[in-house]
């Protein structure tokens, strides 16, 4: 598959990859990190250029200020929570910015354990925190909630959202989720075979934002219930389980898993269901 | 007879046992290892980033002592180490040393003897190693050489333990190689695998019995131990 894209980050920014499996979401990130090369093109970060194929420029990872976190966290199991973050150090100095660290995170209680020991969450929180140690320019995130339950993501959102704030770092996000975009991200990319098909604010490309008032929330249905005159959709939006009545031909095709999204409209609850990238199906 | 022997041996009133042999193999066993180590770990690193094309003829050849009959690769190597010809000719020549019927030729035959049970579990380990363990500590900015020194040697511990351990177990039953290229000299070549033939040949088979059940309790117990010290992991090798 060719990758082609031109994107411009501004600093501070925090930009979200978005598109189905193998559109070069996670191919973007690597190249940004120097772990992946590309065959021709630019990378240029704060005016530095890591990457210059004219010009014979190709900063390896170690020299460009990049801080990734992995789709797997790649902790060393070797080293403490504590010692991950100490590896990061350049010379093994400034522990002072390893505690600070620990403490945004909220692992400061954890900081002597063994990765292996950790939760998933817990697990991500070390990732996050060992990439911020080095005082990156740009921080990388490859689907960094995907593994996590639905009230763990929501903290972690929370935390990502207030270090991103608190370090003021350029974020490049790829995600699936909706919810994570729209908490994490300022503008979104939308990829497929290598190809930007979309940009712009994450409610504009979603389209959650096009009938104005509403109150609009992506969702899971659990169950449809059938009855003689409508459909009764369970589905679950935002951590809650709602129960919405649908006319046999809104609710056609609909089955158990699909992803939808609830609005609210003139008080009378309504679904539209949604395709596997989240766009909404006409 | 034998069981006389036995009882004799239980009791403690055999004749002296000559615990050359055993010295020699525990010698043998020790050099070769330390060897192994210091060769199949860059081998290992290097065979598990090598493209497939090397890779598999290359892997292929380090196990060949796997299945080759240990007088296959013993016959080479006394024609390798032989005076007469191509490298033993060099050697004598230019160093003024013959490595065949020698400790030196020995160690050189277990060391490509044993390459296998070091090579194999240490590569395994290397394969097992996520790629994104060392890819972290390149964009956290550290060299290859740290990377090597501080995350993947520390993770493959039970690797090496399991790669050094059969290793050493391995050297100390090898019979084959040892009797082509070494022969049975007193001190020098006569482990104690081949004091075990040598006395039952002449028919002192209470001897035979002691190094047979030296060879068999600290081969017992190397295995055991490897065993306990990977009871954690899921494949001891």
């Amino acid at each position: 598959m060719d990758l082609a894209v031109d994107i411009t980050i501004a600093s501070g920014e925090s930009l979200a990859l978005f598109g189905p499996s193998g559109a070069g979401k996670t191919s973007l990130l690597r190249m940004l990190a120097g772990l992946m090369r590309p065959d021709s093109g630019r990378i240029v970060v704060a005016g530095e250029t890591w990457f210059d194929s004219q010009a014979g420029i190709d900063l390896p990872p170690q020299r460009r200020r990049a801080g990734l976190v992995f789709q797997d966290y790649a902790l060393f199991p070797n080293m403490s929570v504590r010692g991950n973050l100490e590896y990061a150090l350049k010379n093994g100095t400034d522990r002072a910015r390893v505690d600070e660290i620990l403490e945004n995170v909220g692992l400061t209680g954890l900081s002597g354990r063994s990765p292996e020991t950790l939760s998933g969450g817990q697990k991500q929180r070390v990732a996050l925190a060992r990439a911020l140690v080095s005082r990156p320019g740009i921080l990388l995130l490859d689907e960094p909630l995907s593994a996590l339950d639905q009230s763990m993501r929501t903290q972690l959102q929370e935390t990502i959202a207030s270090l991103s704030e608190r370090y003021r770092l350029a974020m490049v996000l790829v995600s699936h989720d909706h919810a994570e975009i729209l908490r994490l991200a300022r503008r979104v990319v939308r990829l497929e075979s290598g190809r930007v098909v979309g940009e712009g604010k994450p409610d504009e490309v979603f389209g959650t934002a096009r009938n104005g008032n509403g109150l609009r929330l992506p969702g899971v249905v659990v169950s449809i219930e059938v009855t003689d005159v409508v459909r009764v959709v369970s589905v679950l939006a935002g951590g809650q389980l709602v129960r919405v009545s649908a006319l046999p031909q809104a609710a056609e095709g609909m089955r158990p898993g699909d992803r939808v999204l609830l609005a609210l409209e003139d008080f009378s609850p309504s679904l539209l269901r949604l395709d596997g990238d989240g766009a909404p199906i006409s | 007879m034998v069981s006389n022997v036995t009882k004799r041996f239980l009791r403690g009133t055999m004749p002296a046992l000559d615990l050359g042999p055993i010295w020699l193999t525990l010698k043998l066993a020790t050099v070769t290892t330390a060897l192994l180590i210091t060769i199949a770990v860059p081998l290992s690193a290097w065979l598990a980033h090598a493209p497939r094309r090397l890779r598999l003829p290359l892997h292929a050849l380090v196990c060949m002592p796997l299945v080759l009959p240990p007088s296959v690769l013993g016959f080479y190597l006394l024609l390798a180490f032989s005076p007469n010809h191509g490298f033993g000719r060099l050697l004598k020549e230019t160093v003024g040393i013959s490595l065949a019927f020698s400790f030196p030729g020995l160690v050189i035959g277990s060391v490509l003897f044993s390459l296998p049970f070091m090579v194999n579990p240490v590569l395994a380990g290397f394969d097992a190693l996520p790629a994104s363990l060392s890819e972290a500590s390149y964009v956290l900015g550290k060299s290859s050489l740290t990377t090597f020194l501080r995350v993947s040697l520390p993770n493959l511990r039970p690797a090496l333990l399991s790669g050094t351990v059969l290793a050493f177990a391995h050297t100390l039953g090898e019979f084959g190689v040892v009797l082509m290229i070494g022969g049975k000299i007193p001190g020098v070549t006569r482990v104690a695998s081949i004091a075990v033939f040598d006395e039952v040949e002449s028919l002192h088979f209470g001897a035979a019995h002691a190094y047979a059940l030296v060879l068999f309790a600290v081969s017992f117990v190397i295995l055991l131990a490897l065993f306990f010290l990977n009871r954690k992991s899921p494949r001891p090798f």
